[in-house]
């Protein structure tokens, strides 16, 4: 055997160099695939999401005339009421028709396909307006209206002339004519502010629908999680790390809650059902029973952070409370509890941001329902936060259960909303983790 | 009708008088000389408050619930009566004992105590609740359906109209094999993603791809729904199952499995880093001082030496994996079948128990009441790989520490 000079690397070292390169590799690429995981996730979401937060606006030159709004002419909101929103829908298609031929424009649309560009929903919208302010009968309404859904997609790229020759509901010839009103101002897209503020609509109009209810349904929610998660969670942390005898019964208690942190969400919603609903006969679909049932479930994720906040505190100081007199309780509530209520503070969040965010167990209370009456926090009848909701997360899961392809958009755009509040909820407790944590 | 309102209001009035009337009576036993005092005037004072809202509270909660159990029509106004005498005798209690002598903290910390004890419980109470609510309406359905039939039998086909065939089997199928390739695809990653942060990153590295990786965690479940069922769903559909000929549906145990794979790559990482860095550092230094390179310390020290934790954190992923819902909801589809083929559309455990109780309820049909028996199933299931794999998670640390 040739001896080999140390500095040159022998069949069996290199092997094993490559070896040792290929698992690093390995490693590096498991990392990449998640990153590229969560940029294609991210991605998805954005793209189809964004356009939601878009929407395309008509701008009327309406003439609202008196003998179709009210032929009594004593403008009262009672007799007014009488004219449905199919006559109002009337007056809007004859105000768009009178308006296309006013700026010259020739189509070989029939005055109702004409019409059936503005959303079903702008006849509700004039007709709480006028019924609203009466005195505008007889004058001329400048007023922006909502587009029908494939006119507004068609501005966003969902829509094309292809697709719009197989779709019964538009026509190439109308989409062509709302790229000419576009071109004159007259169609024009604008921020959807009424995304985030107005209630969800029916099936065949995803250009109305929005958020607004749900929004509302979560923030009760939350409110309920945070009064009874928060004091109860902070109570048994302080009664498990500082009081409790080491015995059975804690023992149990302790076992019990590492296992509750792991019980599969839609258990909590069978839980709800039975419990909150069929047993206790709480309102169904209300942010009660909802802020019940994740309170129960975002309790266990509460106790294990306070505890580790608590256990961070360093034994002097409840021993230098001790020394001056203080009892037990108070070397807790005046001395630990101040210290570690940072901690508590980012682990509530964190809990928070679980909760609003979790969809399966309000699923099975009823929060899926379709509501569009904003609820109120109080009423004699439902009670406290008693009345029909809906949350951020049901409505997103809702909307990918309709037919038009629109309301995949208003999905994705509700996603990012949660995703907005969620990121907001985690920085602030990023932040109170920076600012007050001590290292003793 | 139980009046909750009044009740409440009276007790309040109750303990304020007990805040302002208990330091004054503990004064006026020393006749204003505040030194000879037991306790001070303000112990007195949160002990009267305490002695007449908790039993007085506690009362009340228990008319609610004796009300709501046995149904009670009339004497409401009885029990509030009740109620209010229960918080007000607490509370002459309190002022007939604020006297020179008597140790006002001791005894209001007693009741604190009380209520950190009733807290605590918080969390029996809840399993009792989750437990007892399963049982009761599963025991229904049993009695209206063949325990065999339901365990047993591979066909599902609920009909309301009755005659429904409940068999678990194909949805048990469905979740298992979701859940199987959930973990093939987030076991390697997160396991690989685990090593290389804690054997080969550096310090800069580890601080930034540690919390990406996190993020993935802290995304809702319903928004990885809606990415299998707009992105992942088609794009399986048109790249593989139909030029393959595997079928064409959109949601498949492919689409659910990738994405709660993804779902699921941070849990598999943070335990497993967790557990790889509570293998002692000497371990590693043998090895190295007998000449194995990285790689071979990682593969034959670390991760022996790692394994049963490794394997607690699987199992743990993988109840995780079993009770999802919205993932599987949106992205598996709602056929219940056997079948092999893994662009296919199944179902599974938590999605049957979706779609039986949203919607119209009759809680007397089996065709509802079968979800309590899913969801007591899957709730035993979950909880024996929880408790197993907690188990091994736990008696593997004490084995280093």
């Amino acid at each position: 055997m040739t001896r080999q000079s140390l500095l040159q690397v022998d069949a069996r070292t290199a092997k094993r160099n490559a070896a040792e390169k290929r698992f690093r590799l390995y490693g590096l690429s498991a990392i990449v695939a998640a990153v590229i995981a969560l940029v294609i996730l991210m991605t998805s979401v954005l793209s189809s999401g964004l356009s939601a937060f878009q929407q395309t606006y008509i701008t009327l030159e309406l003439p609202l005339p008196e003998d179709k709004l009210d032929k009594s002419g004593v403008r009262d909101p009672a007799v007014m009421s009488k004219v449905t929103t199919l006559g109002y829908a009337k007056i809007l298609q004859a105000g768009l028709v009178e308006q296309v031929a006013a700026l010259g424009l020739e189509t070989d649309l029939s005055d109702k396909d004409v019409g059936g560009m503005i959303s079903k929903e702008a006849s509700a919208t004039v007709r709480d307006r006028v019924l609203a302010n009466p005195d505008l009968i007889g004058t001329t309404l400048t007023i922006d209206v909502l587009a029908e859904g494939r006119i507004d997609g068609f501005f966003k790229g969902r829509v094309t002339m292809e697709s719009a020759a197989l779709d019964g509901n538009t026509s190439p010839e109308a989409l062509m004519l709302a790229e000419q009103l576009a071109e004159l101002g007259v169609i024009e897209t604008k921020f959807n502010w009424a995304f985030l503020t107005a209630p969800d609509a029916s099936d065949q109009r995803p250009e109305a629908a929005g958020l607004g209810v749900a929004i509302l349904g979560s923030l009760y929610m939350m409110i309920v999680v945070l009064v009874l998660a928060l004091p109860i969670g902070v109570a048994a942390s302080i009664y498990l790390e500082e009081f409790a005898p080491k015995n059975r019964w804690t023992d149990i208690i302790e076992v019990n809650i590492s296992n509750l942190a792991a019980v599969p969400s839609i258990v909590y919603g069978i839980l709800g059902l039975a419990i909150f609903i069929n047993f206790a006969q709480f309102n169904q679909s209300s942010p009660l029973v909802g802020g019940l049932v994740l309170t129960l479930m975002t309790l266990p994720t509460i106790i294990i952070s306070t505890r580790a906040a608590l256990k961070s505190v360093p034994p002097s100081i409840r021993d230098a409370a001790l020394g001056v007199g203080a009892s037990k309780m108070q070397s807790v509530f005046h001395h630990v509890l101040p210290l570690a209520a940072p901690g508590i503070l980012t682990g509530t969040i964190i809990g928070l941001a679980q909760a609003l965010g979790e969809t399966a167990p309000l699923l099975l209370i009823g929060m899926v329902a379709f509501v569009r009456e904003y609820p109120a926090a109080y009423t004699p009848d439902a009670g406290l936060f008693g009345e029909a909701s809906t949350a951020l997360p049901v409505q997103v899961y809702n909307w990918t259960q309709r037919a038009d392809p629109g309301f995949v958009e208003r999905a994705s755009g509700a996603i990012i909303t949660l995703l907005v509040f969620l990121l907001i909820m985690n920085a602030i407790a990023i932040y109170l983790r920076r600012r007050f944590e001590r290292r003793w | 009708m139980l009046p909750l309102t009044t009740p409440l209001l009276i007790i309040a009035v109750l303990a304020l008088m007990g805040w302002l009337l208990a330091p004054r009576r503990a004064i006026a036993s020393v006749d204003g000389d505040i030194r000879r005092l037991a306790s001070l005037p303000r112990q007195h004072g949160l002990n009267a408050v305490l002695s007449t809202i908790v039993p007085g509270v506690a009362a009340l909660i228990g008319a609610v619930v004796a009300f709501r159990v046995s149904n009670f029509e009339t004497g409401g106004t009885l029990a509030a009566i009740g109620v209010v005498a229960v918080a007000a005798a607490g509370l002459l209690f309190a002022l007939a004992r604020s006297t020179e002598t008597f140790r006002a903290r001791t005894s209001a910390e007693m009741w604190i105590k009380l209520l950190l004890i009733t807290a605590s419980s918080i969390a029996i109470l809840t399993t009792v609740g989750i437990v007892l609510s399963m049982v009761f309406e599963t025991s229904n359905f049993f009695s209206q359906y063949n325990w065999t039939d339901f365990f047993f039998s591979a066909e599902w086909s609920p009909n309301f109209r009755g005659d429904s065939a409940l068999g678990i089997l194909p949805l048990l199928w469905g979740t298992l094999y979701i859940s199987f390739i959930a973990l093939a695809f987030a076991v390697p990653i997160g396991l690989f993603a685990a090593i290389y942060l804690s054997e080969y990153a550096g310090r800069r590295m580890r601080s930034i791809a540690k919390p990406v990786i996190e993020i993935l965690a802290g995304i809702p479940t319903i928004v990885y729904g809606l990415f299998a069922l707009i992105t992942v769903g088609p794009f399986l559909r048109d790249y593989f199952a139909q030029p393959m000929g595997f079928g064409d549906s959109a949601s498949s145990v492919m689409t659910a499995g990738l994405v709660m794979g993804i779902m699921l790559i941070p849990f598999v990482s943070s335990l497993s880093d967790d557990i790889i860095n509570a293998v002692p550092q000497a371990m590693r230094d043998g090895s190295y001082g007998l000449g194995a390179t990285k790689s071979e310390t990682i593969r034959q020290v670390i991760i022996p030496a790692a394994l049963p934790g490794i394997v607690g954190a699987i199992l743990l992923a993988a109840s995780r994996a079993i009770g999802e819902t919205m993932i599987v909801v949106l992205g598996a589809g709602a056929a219940a079948r056997l079948s092999l083929n893994p662009f296919e559309a199944m179902t599974t455990v938590t999605v049957k128990i979706v779609s039986q109780l949203t919607g119209d309820t009759d809680f007397a049909a089996p065709e509802t009441l079968v979800a309590f028996a899913l969801g007591l199933t899957l709730f035993v299931i979950t909880l024996g790989l929880n408790v197993f794999a907690l188990y091994i998670v736990r008696k593997y640390r004490e084995q280093y520490e």
